[in-house]
């Protein structure tokens, strides 16, 4: 008998699954599958800085005389569930391309699937160096500045001071593996006479923060490199703050300053770190960046976090690739995103690598201070990856040959 | 000397709440016999609700106030969740409510998104407790102080409540013999109740009163739990002196851990309770588990027996159907059949260690990940060609299977699954953590198949023909002598061996085949992905298989089968609504409730009252 229910379930699943309606047939779609869940206090923000590009392209009449419209779905941060439902997207939904995926390794499987299938794949947040270097492929592009990148400008820094003895904190994971190891490549090329005394690997999420200040402690380090981020973070600059960890010390921080991380910890965000982020409090009027910030804050009554401008650049060069392109199969849009120039983003132009499929996006790097009870970036400048990135020939001896 | 003497403080400071928690979900285990995956959210609970009571009450006392008040919130809600999902299901098949909490735990998390937002919240400073002490020189923060003081207290008043008062004598009978309890004249309902309460309430006040030291955030449920589970058992589950013991010597370690060997921060504890575990089996204070003292709980198993016709020809159309599939459905339904079809696979090998075998295994991604990752290892470093390394999955998966069983199958119980879920832990650290030969979580990639293979509709044939062979040749197994002998062993070892049946050796062979089988499934999935991770060796994946098991029917042959199709399917439909893992978790509550056998055992004693006893015969 359990085999006649199993028919009658697998039929129903079957009738379930068949598409619940048709598609709007005069919009253009594109998937962007993310852990809206898992990371919901990464991935809202920046969904919503998708959608407010949305709504302006739109207003303006769409793409190609069509509007552009986002299919989001959830992956729950499991790299094979992402791959099925870019399969799904692509196959079933209709739509020209997908985008997506705030983790480095979800990232690399939609690339790797993206190489296989011939489907175009925006990487916008993860950060991974190899998904465009030794892991790249040509239908895959990536909009954030990279590990290395970030890393690169924080050693430029640290190179300037007296500090020889460093140590680092790190998340145990692919990412904070990869940053520790471009800071200490760029710093060590920069003054090879530096020295790491300690590295400290607490698990993602899960930092014993007494545990680990105290071995850091116990190395006297002259400078910390900090990569930690989110409940670790706050963690780590509370027991770090309580035990003197930071008096006297430089401390370098990894996206530390970025709004997300830095924000929810109010009047006990770190003080004179230096550290990339998002400083939108201090763009003034008239710039690019200023513009976005204005529009964000009236549209969702929040204030902007660096995964809004990434989702608000995403949507806009996925909209620039395709009126280039003018088609939108995807070889004409891979084609199109080869050298592709998006014009009035939040930094002015954004252009997209030929070399790598890397976009110019950098970083904002500044010093942390504390502001009417706020963490902020103060002393900050934008910094333009060029200067920070591997040259041509490095980079094409890293990739794969096409 | 002082260094040393600071990073024991340390050490005993973070015991506090680990214990506070622990000590719940003992108290809950020992009597309730529930394994509380949801204990982590009540966790949770009590750090979010925390935090919000103390933006209400001002000053010391309002935050020590706040933090007595968290426990009793927590405890309320606990109370309604321990009276609406579980009270139906206590007799059900032993370990089936642990389906009923995972789906408490998808609820609970949505329910917190929705009420707290997804933005992190830092706790408030414990008033007047901000900064250091020194002692001899070293700065300790001063809560650090006031935990390690606590802690005594806590333990104290815990002690006198299980020895010295009327709950406590209760509690420790339910503990030894809950039959007997019952059959004595007490309220069990209400004693479950209370249990469950003062469980999640001791979990609650773990979360609040960490909170000076972190804060609340939506990952915390599942970053506890396993410290948790880790904690318990080490201690020997039911025991509170135990838990106390347990953890303080995870936490101690841990501080010398992250000094002395920085990258073991991931498996420090795993590699302890393993050891715990080989060395002392039902952990350090725990004493023996008889499962199912008075017999299994809930109705008999009836005998198993080969389909008859009529199921065959069922079995048969099904078969036909899917063979079919291709000429009819679309792309992505075949690409979906076939992450279906290796899910069913998947959850097929647990099921035969689980319902034959009574292994309750909660380390079973182990041996798909690990099958995955040793065909994806050779394709990626010596090019070997696709059809050698296929082979190869189920191959090393077995072997693995076989290594891992021999420590585990001595074990039994809630124990046994504790050490599969340590050494799955251990294999999931080898690929997460040996970045020169699995690039750890940079995963795998471009790992496709020979071109003869590679195209969606042969790729569906190639799945449909070796997980369905998989499946069947694992439901062969059961019906030949040797599924026999297994059975024998699940129901009377005693019995079984003074026939002349081997059981731990009839056990490891189970649970090598059972490797085995979840290895085709995961060299299957690699192929079909093209990339593996260890995502596919997590905690997480070992329990899809387990709950899917469990919501098929695990006394029924299909359950495992049916269980898969079930959940990927609800799954895959309900991830595109916003708030779907509310849905998901009430959906597996709602079939909880409603199909205490499973859907599969369910549904058959359905049939078996519609038709009469006429199909009691032939079922």
């Amino acid at each position: 008998m359990t085999l006649l229910r199993r028919t009658l379930l697998a039929s129903a699943a079957a009738l379930a699954l068949t598409p619940a309606a048709a598609f709007a047939q005069d919009s253009i779609k594109v998937g962007e599958i993310n852990h809206y869940k898992r990371m919901a206090a990464f991935a809202e923000p920046y969904k919503k800085g998708i959608e407010l590009a949305l709504k302006e392209i739109n207003e303006d009449g769409g793409v190609l005389g069509k509007p552009l419209e986002f299919i989001f779905r959830d992956d729950q941060g499991d790299p094979a569930e992402a791959i099925k439902i870019a399969e799904e997207l692509m196959t079933r939904d209709g739509t020209v391309m997908f985008t997506g995926s705030i983790l480095s390794h979800v990232g690399l499987a939609l690339s790797s699937f993206a190489a296989e299938k011939k489907y175009l794949y925006l990487a916008s947040e993860p950060l991974a160096d190899t998904l465009v270097w030794k892991s790249g492929n040509p239908y895959t592009f990536r909009l954030r500045a990279s590990t290395w990148i970030q890393a690169a400008m924080l050693a430029e820094q640290a190179a300037t001071t007296d500090a020889v003895k460093y140590a680092t904190i790190a998340p145990n994971y692919a990412y904070g593996t990869e940053a520790v190891e471009a800071f200490k490549a760029n710093l060590k090329m920069l003054k090879p006479e530096v020295e790491f005394v300690a590295e400290q690997w607490p698990a993602l999420f899960n930092i014993d923060a007494g545990a680990e200040v105290q071995a850091l402690e116990r190395a006297k380090p002259d400078a910390i490199f900090n990569v930690t981020f989110g409940t670790d973070l706050a963690k780590f600059v509370r027991e770090g703050g309580d035990r003197g960890l930071f008096d006297g010390r430089d401390v370098y921080g990894l996206l530390t300053g970025e709004p997300e991380y830095l924000e929810p910890l109010g009047d006990e965000a770190p003080e004179g770190w230096f550290v990339t982020g998002f400083p939108w409090y201090g763009f003034e009027d008239g710039i690019p960046g200023k513009i976005f910030v204005d529009a964000y804050v009236e549209e969702t009554g929040e204030t902007p976090k660096i995964g809004s401008v990434v989702g608000y650049m995403t949507a806009q060069s996925i909209a620039a690739a395709i009126e280039k392109a003018g088609a939108t199969d995807t070889e004409s849009l891979r084609m199109a995103f080869e050298g592709l120039d998006v014009e009035n983003t939040p930094i002015g132009t954004l252009h997209y690598r030929e070399i790598d499929n890397q976009s110019s996006l950098g970083a904002w790097v500044g010093t942390t201070a504390v502001e009417d009870g706020k963490g902020v970036m103060v002393n900050w400048e934008y910094k333009d990856p060029a200067a920070y990135t591997p040259s041509d020939e490095d980079v094409s001896a890293m990739r794969p040959a096409e | 000397m002082a260094f040393f003497f600071a990073q024991f403080l340390t050490g005993l400071a973070n015991a506090a709440a680990l214990f506070l928690v622990a000590s719940g979900l003992s108290l809950i285990f020992g009597v309730t016999r529930i394994v509380n995956f949801a204990h982590g959210s009540f966790y949770m609970l009590g750090a979010f609700v925390g935090v919000t009571l103390m933006e209400f009450l001002p000053g010391a006392v309002g935050f020590w106030g706040a933090i007595v008040l968290t426990g009793l919130v927590v405890g309320l809600i606990a109370a309604v969740v321990e009276m609406v999902v579980l009270r139906p299901i206590y007799r059900a098949p032993e370990l089936f409510q642990l389906v009923a909490t995972f789906g408490v735990i998808l609820v609970i998390q949505d329910l917190a998104l929705m009420i707290w937002g997804a933005e992190d919240r830092l706790g408030p400073r414990a008033p007047g407790l901000r900064g250091v002490w020194r002692i001899f020189g070293e700065p300790v923060p001063k809560y650090d102080i006031i935990l390690i003081a606590m802690t005594p207290f806590i333990l104290f008043a815990l002690w006198y409540l299980i020895t010295r008062t009327r709950l406590g004598v209760l509690v420790r009978a339910a503990t030894q013999d809950r039959e007997m309890v019952g059959a004595l004249g007490v309220n069990q309902a209400w004693l479950f109740t209370g249990v469950f309460a003062l469980g999640s309430a001791l979990a609650a006040w773990g979360g609040a009163l960490q909170l000076p030291k972190g804060g609340a955030d939506l990952l915390m449920d599942f970053n506890i739990i396993g410290a948790v589970f880790v904690v318990v058992v080490i201690g020997g589950m039911g025991s509170l002196p135990g838990a106390f013991i347990a953890a303080v010597l995870i936490s101690v370690l841990n501080v010398f851990g992250v000094t002395y060997l920085p990258q073991s921060t991931l498996v420090l504890m795993f590699v302890v309770m393993a050891i715990v575990l080989i060395i002392r089996p039902y952990g350090l204070l725990g004493r023996e588990e008889v499962a199912g003292e008075h017999g299994q709980v809930g109705a008999p198993e009836t005998p198993i027996r080969p389909y008859g016709t009529r199921g065959r020809m069922v079995v048969t159309a099904l078969l036909l159907v899917l063979a079919a599939l291709p000429f009819v459905a679309d792309q992505f339904l075949l690409i979906l059949t076939i992450d279906i079809l290796i899910f069913a696979l998947f959850a097929a090998s647990l099921h035969f260690i689980l319902g034959s075998g009574g292994l309750v295994s909660f380390g079973h991604a182990a041996f798909f990940g690990g099958g995955a990752y040793a065909a994806a290892l050779l394709v990626f470093h010596t090019d070997t060609p696709m059809e050698l390394a296929f082979l190869f999955a189920p191959l090393a998966a077995g072997l693995l299977a076989l290594g891992i069983g021999w420590f585990c199958i001595r074990l039994s119980g809630v124990y046994f699954a504790m050490l599969t879920l340590a050494f799955s832990q251990l294999v999931w650290s080898v690929a997460f953590q040996w970045r020169g030969l699995t690039r750890g979580d940079d995963g795998l990639i471009n790992i496709w198949p020979a071109p003869w293979l590679n195209g969606p509709v042969t790729y569906y044939y190639f799945t449909l023909i070796l997980a369905v062979g998989g499946i069947l040749v694992l439901r062969h197994i059961i019906h030949a002598p040797f599924g026999y002998a297994l059975r024998a062993g699940r129901d009377s070892p005693r019995q079984a061996e003074a026939m002349g049946i081997d059981v731990k050796r009839v056990q490891l062979v189970a649970f090598a085949i059972a490797g085995v089988m979840a290895g085709l499934a995961g060299g299957i999935f690699v192929f079909a992905k093209g990339s593996v991770f260890p995502t596919e060796l997590e905690i997480a994946k070992s329990f899809d298989a387990l709950i899917v098991v469990f919501l098929g029917g695990v006394k029924t042959l299909a359950g495992g089968v049916v269980g898969a199709t079930f959940l990927s399917s609800v799954e895959h439909w309900l991830t595109r609504l916003e708030y779907w893992r509310l849905v998901l978790g009430l959906v597996i509550i709602a079939v909880v409730i409603l199909m205490p056998e499973g859907i599969v055992g369910s549904l058959r004693s359905l049939w078996a009252r519609v038709t009469g006893s006429k199909s009691e015969v032939s079922k």
